[in-house]
């Protein structure tokens, strides 16, 4: 692996200089830290991917197939005709240039290339060349240029190095879509064999066990009870998960980095505590044990067959409805592809209700899946939930709007809501007004690309987003950046380590969980994370108690 | 996938440089990740945190989570990092032969 330069050094290298040579002109650097492996061949084996072989990004033969050009070419011939979106797409765009600078890649890296009518003229040039009359005709002039291995080389560099984020779709004045490009490219590459190894491991592991982490029924029951105890040795309260319960009103389905990976633990331990406190009936699976699909980062069919799994789950338990934990693509996936995948709404589920407050989800009547940023809005604005907020108050926070959330799904208000109900007043702040809401940087990570072979480019990525966070924390002392996606609890850490040193990551429903004050709870000395509260409980006392 | 050859040994590794089949482990890889660790000696707290690991995967079929393998053990994730400078995953787990995490990790 690459050594990652000093934060200072990566971020003076950035340059915005012109290049000397014209675009066609310029292949990618394929330098250690800028890009992700090859997948290994065995993922690609679990899955029945086409191709699969020992191949490195580094060598110059990628041992691609024979036929790999015609393979493209009428991928790319069945795709337009699939997609309208997609030859309108390639079609509209004029140039104007509206999102070159609205693409935290081209933000942190200054390649052009990284600029989205770029990224987009990468396999619309190839468009041109062989399915229009005028790029056929007139070749390079009309902007088209022939399919060759580099042409290739440089989708997978560039494709790998957009997190479907749309943040550049926002600012376009005819609403192209680099995601939905970006996504059908991808999909173009694994039709030659030509994966990343951190997307597809996750999605083998999932599609063979249920989860991307690859836990295993036991493996997913026993860190369930390990949170549950926690939740009992910190609060006093008993929070059993129940597991493939038959006939439970509400399965809950959660991304497996809140069972697996710090800080999404704390965060999975507030919903178990939430639903305590609320009396939900509710169960968790052992095979849904995964809300988020990196099967959709690969191709919409992988989606599918990833995400199919929740709703034969929600039919076998004879559930009503499903709650979702705080996960970003989780949430665009089911929001916007789940009945379309299933092929209509699911009529075996009912449309969500509130067991609590007797609220109507009118907006899941579609896919029957409510967001527990929204669930746990509608029971603060009942009255239903009693909090301290002094247990928070060691808590300057600062909001992430997730791109799939946000962006994707317009949940802007529900999470400010709750955090501005289990926080102090005055303990959140907001980050600046164009790097928020419906224009929030991406983390730089997402979809698929958290691997650590491409820590670099991932910090480059991110740095617009660490900018803001730096803003906060040097103007207004924010030592907290929360947020509502398990993804984001995986890169952000890592980003901000690197660029803002001294900020902590959190879930919402991990302060919820700190707030929620329960009639017949321990006397509370600490936060879920075992950190003294100060001004609770006997200080000295708890100072001894810590270097066990 | 490259092969890793130590001490008269070899060894089939990913391209993070985990090792690619657990019945491959032995005292010749624990001492080539000993030294890409950069540690000294192995005392037995390494040992107890390796065997923790492996008997954790071999029933689960995964690494723990990082605040199990702390109970477990005893060990605070402080004190994990003295003992594999790359941390529990990067380190402890890649010692013990363990494949790396995936997913939102």
């Amino acid at each position: 692996m690459s050594k990652l330069p000093k934060p200072e050094e990566l971020a003076r290298n950035i340059s915005f200089q012109t290049p000397a040579k014209g675009w066609m002109d310029v292949k990618p650097d394929f330098r250690p830290g800028t890009y992700c492996n090859a997948a290994a061949p065995k993922w690609m084996e679990w899955v029945g991917y086409p191709f699969p072989r020992a191949w490195s990004v580094a060598e110059a033969d990628w041992k691609l197939p024979p036929d790999w050009k015609e393979i493209i070419l009428a991928g790319m011939e069945d795709r337009l005709k699939r997609f309208r979106s997609l030859k309108i797409f390639f079609d509209i765009c004029v140039r104007c240039g509206a999102c070159a600078d609205k693409c935290h890649f081209y933000l942190g890296t200054g390649d052009p290339k990284n600029m989205p009518v770029l990224r987009a003229e990468l396999m619309r040039s190839v468009y041109k060349r062989y399915f229009t009359t005028a790029g056929k005709l007139l070749g390079e002039i009309a902007g088209a240029r022939d399919l060759t291995e580099d042409v290739l080389k440089e989708w997978f560099f560039y494709l790998h190095q957009c997190t479907i984020c749309r943040r550049c779709s926002l600012f376009c004045p005819y609403g192209i879509d680099m995601a939905e490009m970006t996504l059908l490219g991808r999909e173009m590459l694994a039709s030659v064999g030509l994966n990343i190894d951190w997307a597809l491991a996750s999605v083998a592991q999932c599609y063979d066990k249920g989860s991307h982490i690859g836990a295993t029924p036991q493996a997913f029951k026993d860190m369930m009870d390990f949170l549950a105890e926690e939740n009992e040795r910190i609060t006093g309260i008993t929070t059993p998960p129940s597991y493939n319960r038959k006939g439970a009103e509400v399965l809950f389905v959660m991304p497996s980095g809140d069972y697996f990976a710090d800080p999404g633990t704390f965060t999975m331990m507030g919903y178990m505590l939430l639903f305590e406190y609320i009396g939900l009936d509710y169960t968790l699976s052992t095979y849904a044990a995964e809300g988020g699909n990196f099967g959709w980062f690969v191709s919409h069919e992988m989606g599918k067959r990833l995400n199919v799994k929740i709703y034969e789950e929600a039919k076998r338990l004879k559930v009503k409805w499903i709650l979702g934990g705080e996960c970003g693509h989780m949430w665009r996936v089911c929001n916007q592809y789940m009945p379309t995948y299933w092929g209509e709404s699911p009529g075996f589920l009912e449309e969500p209700v509130s067991p609590i407050t007797g609220t109507r989800f009118e907006n899941a009547k579609v896919h029957k899946m409510v967001h527990i940023s929204e669930f746990t809005a509608d029971l603060i604005k009942h009255g239903k939930l009693k909090f301290d907020t002094q247990r928070n108050a060691h808590i300057k926070l600062t909001f992430h709007d997730s791109c799939n959330t946000s962006r994707g799904m317009g949940i802007f208000e529900e999470p400010r809501y709750i955090i501005n109900s289990v926080l102090p007043e005055g303990n959140f702040v907001e980050m600046p007004p164009n790097t928020i809401r419906e224009k929030t940087f991406c983390c730089g990570s997402s979809s698929g690309i958290n691997a650590n072979e491409n820590m670099e480019i991932r910090m480059l990525g991110g740095f617009p987003r660490a900018n803001a966070v730096r803003y906060v924390q040097e103007k207004y002392g924010v030592n907290h950046l929360g947020c509502i996606c398990a993804l984001d609890r995986a890169t952000l850490p890592t980003l901000v380590q690197y660029w803002v040193p001294g900020m902590e990551c959190t879930g919402i429903t991990e302060l919820v969980g700190n707030a929620l004050v329960f009639p017949g709870e321990l006397e509370r000395t600490t936060d879920l994370r075992d950190r003294d509260l100060e001004g609770f409980g006997e200080a000295e006392e708890t100072e001894e108690e810590g270097d066990e | 996938m490259a092969v890793v050859e130590h001490q008269g040994k070899t060894f089939e590794v990913d391209e993070d440089g985990f090792l690619a089949n657990l019945d491959e482990w032995g005292p010749e890889w624990v001492d080539y990740v000993k030294e890409l660790e950069g540690i000294t000696t192995l005392v037995e707290d390494h040992w107890k945190v390796i065997n923790m690991l492996q008997d954790y995967f071999k029933k689960n079929g995964i690494a723990p989570m990082v605040r199990i393998l702390s109970k477990v053990t005893g060990f605070k994730l402080k004190y994990i990092y003295e003992l594999f400078p790359s941390g529990p995953g990067k380190g402890a787990c890649k010692m013990a032969g363990l494949p790396k995490p995936t997913g939102c990790v």
